[in-house]
Formats: structure tokens, C-alpha cells, sequence
């Protein structure tokens, strides 16, 4: 295992982020994958570092794959939930944050409906943050996880990758992580969805971006097809869920004209029928449970390449 | 009140088209002369002040400044942000009426002007178009005016619905006062909290987009057409609502507009490069560089008539935390003229004159107040202020009880260094 470090401070985003950093997460990930197909999943290289799993917005998959990240790597875990709503009439982010800080604790993740949140929190405490989903901003180890199953699935580098994304990029937070990681390494990207979806001035991420999902996946290897989020709607973007089916879903007579070997993601949790149907979701090209694997690898390397006095690595 | 002799300035008073090195006196609390006054007449004055390689200029005019008392006595009252105005160089003030209680009706508007005369101040109250600013029912406009509101307006929000637009458009013409529109669609801007663009894109922030201030601008201006009412846009900030504000006014249609400095120096890629820190968040938003450079052709051509500052103190605690939990407003009394003369004056996009005139005279005519001028027997209200002076802007120098201003720590040029409000030098 490589003795490198990492030169982020914190994870805040993908936005920004150096390759080099990129590709030592994703190594790092890798060896923890053998870790997690071994019978005895624990190392103790977080042993004596406390962790506070800070949820201001639900979530079931994020949470739970951050805390076993957390738990094979023996940290100390402590998890807070609430919802934004309810905070919001007490304690401000930054007194919670501090209250908990005092407590003596070293790293912090945060999910939180508001952007820019983690990277406030960074200002504030000396904790050491990881984003785990800010309002519309960025998810950024669910980006890496994207990449690293990317990686694990295709025999071509990055450079010569074609990935779409589909679905809402206007309040996609794991949208703009794939764009910012995948554009890092070199791949090229597009995003496929209505353009009420689209963010206005989507031109900032000089990607392409088309409204026709078979154009868009005609030269693709790969789509990450994104769950439509009714909750986060601020109210008839998109007609009905019925209509996104038909015009974006990802349906296996659309995939009579793509590649063949399109890998075909999801970042969970599925709205079967809607962004993707059964069959294309549990068939043969489909590696999205592989996903929720690399996520607690993916986890383990940013919770572990991050950590204060980091000694021993895995391996 | 001791006579006053400023001595030696350069007086710019755009109301005469003077702009010359002179002494300005002032007797019995008015303007008796711009002339020199020879050295042993200087003895018989209670105060002179040596304006030496100062400019010596009718007093500047905000009038677009949140007060916030009643109700929010936490983030600024009439006391303290008369004294943040006077340190910025102003000499009046028209305050907004998104108080609480909203100033809708006779009673507050004169709460407002016994606070103002115990600060020694002038302040002149705008009042709410609809009670308690609900967007429902008009106020007693008529008796409003009598009793000392200048204008009207639901400033915060909108007038939502365009009846009401329309009555308040029709109504106030009797009055002979503008009707003040804080231009938004607030269907367009649900959630948003910075410009809809480029910026909020990469930053997964909602938006709040331009044609948001145009539709609303443009309905307005339909409606004051075909009302023949006053219609002043607030805080203009795009380039769109200024084009239609500059097509109207071809047509003859009564509107004129405001701009704070803000929107005149900084666009929402300072946002992002801020690290979406709070004190740049306003309402309207920062807009493009595309929007900053026609808002300033807008100043020169004249298409805008003054300059306001939208001063909106927040206290800490509703400044302090994330970017979209964060409350709207940044203070800017204490920092407008040298925003002014450092992003517009140095740079040469506007003369000394020109700001002078956006940032009193020109201000006074559109609100038809009495103010805005040195001609001889008017109130004395008199700015002198160092056009050179650098300064940093520090919390701790701030006369404001609020202090979310996203200038702290820059280094600024010009600062007053004595305003005379009402005949008397107002204790800086």
C-alpha cells in the first residue's frame, strides 16, 4: 500500500479535486474491497478515532455505508440524525456542530439539505469533514464509487470513456460529483434529461448535454441513470413519472441500440418502472449492487487517507 | 446653532453645475453663500472646518435603507443607523417599511420621525403599499403622505397582485409619490437563494433568475402606463429590466429606477469565489459581469437615476450559518461612497460630479424632497468628504448595529469626514 497522502484536507467535493488524490482514493478502495470479501471484514486502522455521522436529511443506503466503513475500520462511531425542519427551530448548525466538536471528536459526515454546508462546517470546527450529499451540490463518494466500479468494469481507461448521465441535473448532487471526478480522469460525459431538468447555465460544465436518451447513448459505454426525486421537485418540473418513463426510461428496447456492453448504473434506491425497468435494472449489464459494495470501500479509503495520525494502512 | 464655515473645499453641487475650490457658509442653519470668505470674517463663525483637498457637497441621500425599527431594534434602529448614514456621508435617509409592525399606518410613520428627531437626523419614512405589507388592502396613502411618507412600497416583497398595483398606481397620482416596486416573480424564485446561472449551476445552489425582476418590471411599466402613476423600481439589477425601463421612458411613461452599489461592483462569480459566505447574499442577487456593465452604462446615459444602498443590517445569528439558511440583505451605508469612489470614480467610469449627482441631487428631484442642493437659503444638509482617503474596512469601525458587509477587510478610497444635517455638524 502506498505511504502517499492526500493533498485535500477534507472531502467536500469532487469539484476541484487533483487526479493524483482521485486515483490514490480509488486504489486505496480497491485493496479494501479484498478486505470486505475476506470472513474476519475488520482492520483496526482507525482504532481510537472518533467519527460522528451527522445526518440533517434522511437516508438509509449513504448512512449505513459510511457506518460499516466506519465499523471495519474500528472507529469509534456516533451517529446524530434530525431533520433539517426541526433544527432549524433550535440549535443552529454551528452550535450542534461545536457542541458535538467538544466532545472531542475527529472527523465528521455530514449530510445536509443545504449546499455549501460541509464546506461551512469545515470553517467552523476543526473537524474533519466528508460530505455525504449537500442540497444540489455535490456527493462526492458516491462520485468515487461511481468511478471506482467504472474502473473495476471497463478495460479502458478513462480518457477513452464515454459516460451519460441521466436524470435531474438540476438537483442532482451525484450528477455534478460523476461530472467533476470523470472529468478529472479524462472521460468524456454527457447528461441526458427534460431540459426542465437541465440547471440553467449548465453550459459551466462544458459537457454535453442532450434532451434524445437513444443520441445520447449511441456511442455510450456507460450510463448512471439517476433517481428521479419527486421530494426534491419544486413542483411540476416534469409533467408525470408515467411520461419520464416513456421519454428517459431506461427500458431494454432502448438498449437494442447501444453498445453492447453498456455498464448500466444506478445510484440507488431505484424507482423500478420509472428511470429504469426491472429488467434492464437486474439484467446481465446491470452493476448497481456492485456499487453498493464499492461504496463501503470507497468509504473506508476516504474515511481512512483523510484521518488524523493515519499509521498503518490496510493491506 | 453656531454658524458654520467650510472652508476651502472643492464644492461640487450638481443642482448649480458648480465644481469649484470655494467656501460654503452657513447661517441660521442655511446655506448663505459659495463664496470665498476672507480670513478675519472666518473669526466670527462658531465652527470652521478646513475642507482643504476636500470635496464639500450637498448632503448625499440614501433612500433605500432598511432601519429595522420597529420589531428588529436587535439589527438597527433609527438611532444607530442614522449614525451609520451620517458616518458614510449621508445627510437623509427614506427608510423601508418591512418593519414589524409594518409602517402602514399614521402612528408608526410618526414613531419613525419622533426617533429621527431625537437622533437629529433626517429621515424620511416610506410606507407600505398594502397592510401589513400582506399584498391585500391599501393603505390611508393620503393621510400617509400628510403625515410624512414620501412613497410607498411592500420593499421585501412584491406587489403580487397586479389590482393592487394597479390601484396603488392610480390612487398615488393624487399624491404626487412614487410607488416603489421591489420587482420579483416570487413564483420564479422559490428556494432560490443567488442569480440562476452559470455560477449557481456549479454550485448546486437554487436560483433566482434574472427574468424573475424583468417580468415583474415589465408589468410594471405596462401598468404605469396605462395608469399615468409614478413607478420607481428599486434596487434595479439586470440588464433586461433596464432596457425595458430605458424603452419606456422613450415612450413617456412615468418610472424611474434605483441601483445599489453592490450591483454595480460585484456579480455573482464573487459569490462563488466567497466560498458562498452569507454576506453575499442579497435580494436581489449579485447578477453577471454582462449585467454589471449595463447597469453602469445605465448610470452614465442617465437611464438610472440614483444610486441606494438597500442597507439591510442582520444580526449575526441570521448571517451565521449555511449560504441558503442565511437571511437576504448586506449592510452598505457606511461603505456606499467609497464602493462608489473606488469601483467607479478611480476607474473613470463615472466623474466626482456624476456620483454626486446619483447619490444626492438626482435622488432628491425623483422624490421630489427638499434636499440635494447648496443654492442659497436651503436647509443646510452638507457632505465633506476625502476623495483620497484609503481606509480598511473593519468590523469594529462599523457605527451600525449590524455588521454583515461583504466589504470587511478591503481596502477602500473616500470617506467622509463631516456631514451637517439639518444647519448642524453631526457628530461623526
Amino acid at each position: 500500500m502506498s505511504e502517499k497522502q492526500l493533498s485535500i484536507k477534507h472531502l467536500t467535493g469532487l469539484e476541484g479535486v487533483p487526479a493524483d488524490d482521485i486515483r490514490l482514493i480509488l486504489n486505496t478502495a480497491d485493496s479494501f474491497r479484498e478486505i470486505l470479501e475476506r470472513p474476519i471484514k475488520k482492520v483496526p486502522t482507525l482504532t481510537g478515532v472518533t467519527v460522528v455521522n451527522f445526518f440533517y436529511e434522511a437516508s438509509t443506503r449513504t448512512r449505513l455505508s459510511f457506518e460499516m466503513a466506519e465499523k471495519r475500520l474500528n472507529a469509534d462511531v456516533v451517529n446524530f440524525s434530525t431533520s433539517t425542519s426541526s433544527a432549524k427551530k433550535g440549535e443552529t448548525l454551528k452550535d450542534t456542530i461545536r457542541n458535538i466538536e467538544a466532545m472531542k471528536i475527529d472527523m465528521v459526515v455530514i449530510r445536509h439539505g443545504h449546499s455549501g454546508a460541509p464546506d461551512y462546517l469545515a470553517r467552523v470546527t476543526d473537524a474533519i469533514i466528508l460530505n455525504a450529499g449537500d442540497g444540489c451540490h455535490e456527493h462526492p463518494t458516491q462520485g468515487l464509487l461511481d468511478l471506482l466500479t467504472m474502473r473495476q468494469n471497463l478495460k479502458k481507461p478513462f480518457k477513452d470513456l464515454r459516460v451519460v448521465l441521466v436524470g435531474d441535473f438540476r438537483h442532482s448532487r451525484v450528477i455534478r460529483s460523476n461530472i467533476w471526478g470523470l472529468k478529472a480522469l479524462g472521460a468524456s460525459v454527457a447528461v441526458c434529461g427534460p431540459p426542465s431538468l437541465i440547471p440553467a447555465g449548465a453550459t459551466a460544465f462544458d459537457i454535453d448535454i442532450y434532451d434524445d436518451l437513444d443520441e445520447a447513448l449511441k456511442d455510450a459505454d456507460v450510463v448512471n441513470v439517476m433517481r428521479i426525486q419527486l421530494e426534491r421537485q419544486e413542483g411540476g418540473l416534469i409533467p408525470s413519472l408515467r411520461e419520464y418513463n416513456r421519454t428517459f426510461g431506461l427500458t431494454s428496447e432502448r438498449l437494442k441500440n447501444t453498445k453492447k456492453d453498456l455498464l448500466i448504473m444506478h445510484p440507488g434506491p431505484i424507482n423500478r418502472g420509472v428511470e429504469i425497468d426491472t429488467d434492464v435494472a437486474d439484467g446481465p449489464r446491470s452493476v448497481i449492487l456492485q456499487q453498493v459494495t464499492n461504496g463501503v470501500a470507497i468509504r473506508m479509503a476516504s474515511l481512512v487517507l483523510l484521518a488524523p495520525q493515519k499509521e498503518a494502512v490496510a493491506g | 446653532m453656531a454658524d458654520i464655515l467650510i472652508k476651502g473645499g472643492r464644492v461640487i453641487d450638481p443642482s448649480q453645475d458648480i465644481d469649484r475650490v470655494t467656501d460654503v457658509v452657513i447661517r441660521r442653519g442655511r446655506i448663505e453663500s459659495l463664496a470665498r470668505v476672507s480670513r478675519n470674517a472666518a473669526d466670527n463663525f462658531g465652527t470652521v472646518i478646513d475642507a482643504k483637498s476636500k470635496v464639500v457637497c450637498p448632503g448625499l441621500l440614501d433612500l433605500h435603507v432598511h432601519l429595522r425599527e420597529p420589531g428588529q431594534e436587535h439589527k438597527e434602529t433609527v438611532l444607530t443607523g442614522s449614525r451609520a448614514a451620517a458616518a458614510g456621508g449621508f445627510t437623509g435617509v427614506a427608510c423601508m417599511p418591512n418593519t414589524t409592525p409594518a409602517i402602514d399606518n399614521a402612528a408608526t410613520v410618526g414613531l419613525i420621525l419622533e426617533k429621527a428627531t431625537e437622533a437629529k437626523f433626517t429621515v424620511w419614512p416610506i410606507a407600505a403599499i398594502s397592510h401589513g405589507r400582506e399584498g391585500k388592502a391599501l393603505v390611508e396613502m393620503a393621510e400617509l403622505v400628510e403625515c410624512g411618507a414620501i412613497g410607498f412600497s411592500d420593499d421585501g416583497d412584491p406587489v403580487w397582485d397586479s389590482h393592487l398595483m394597479r390601484t396603488a398606481m392610480e390612487y398615488s397620482r393624487m399624491l404626487g409619490v412614487p410607488i416603489i416596486e421591489h420587482a420579483e416573480d416570487p413564483a420564479l424564485t422559490v428556494l432560490g437563494s443567488m442569480h440562476e446561472g452559470q455560477m449557481s449551476a456549479l454550485l448546486g445552489v437554487r436560483g433566482m433568475p434574472g427574468i424573475a425582476e424583468d417580468v415583474m418590471v415589465a408589468r410594471d411599466i405596462l401598468i404605469a402606463e396605462y395608469t399615468g402613476g409614478h413607478l420607481h423600481i428599486a434596487h434595479l439589477s439586470t440588464a433586461r429590466s433596464l432596457q425595458l425601463i430605458r424603452d419606456a421612458r422613450r415612450r413617456g411613461v412615468n418610472v424611474t429606477c434605483e441601483v445599489t452599489p453592490h450591483h454595480l461592483t460585484m456579480s455573482d462569480e464573487d459569490v462563488r469565489a466567497s466560498g458562498l459566505d452569507p454576506n453575499w447574499k442579497m435580494s436581489p442577487p449579485l447578477r453577471t459581469k454582462a449585467d454589471i456593465r449595463a447597469l453602469r452604462r445605465g448610470i452614465k446615459d442617465g437611464t438610472i437615476d440614483f444610486i441606494a444602498t438597500d442597507h439591510a443590517p442582520h444580526h449575526l445569528d441570521d448571517k451565521d450559518t449555511t449560504f441558503e439558511d442565511a437571511a437576504f440583505g448586506i449592510t452598505s451605508i457606511e461603505t456606499a461612497l467609497a464602493v462608489v469612489i473606488t469601483e467607479l470614480v478611480k476607474p473613470g467610469v463615472i466623474d466626482l460630479p456624476q456620483a454626486i449627482a446619483l447619490m444626492s441631487t438626482n435622488a432628491a428631484g425623483v422624490f421630489n424632497l427638499p434636499a440635494g442642493t447648496l443654492k442659497r437659503g436651503s436647509e443646510a444638509n452638507v457632505t465633506i468628504f476625502d476623495p483620497d482617503l484609503e481606509w480598511t474596512v473593519d468590523i469594529d469601525g462599523f457605527k451600525s448595529k449590524s455588521v454583515n458587509s461583504p466589504w470587511v477587510g478591503k481596502t477602500l478610497t473616500g470617506k467622509a469626514t463631516d456631514v451637517i444635517v439639518q444647519g448642524r455638524r453631526y457628530r461623526l
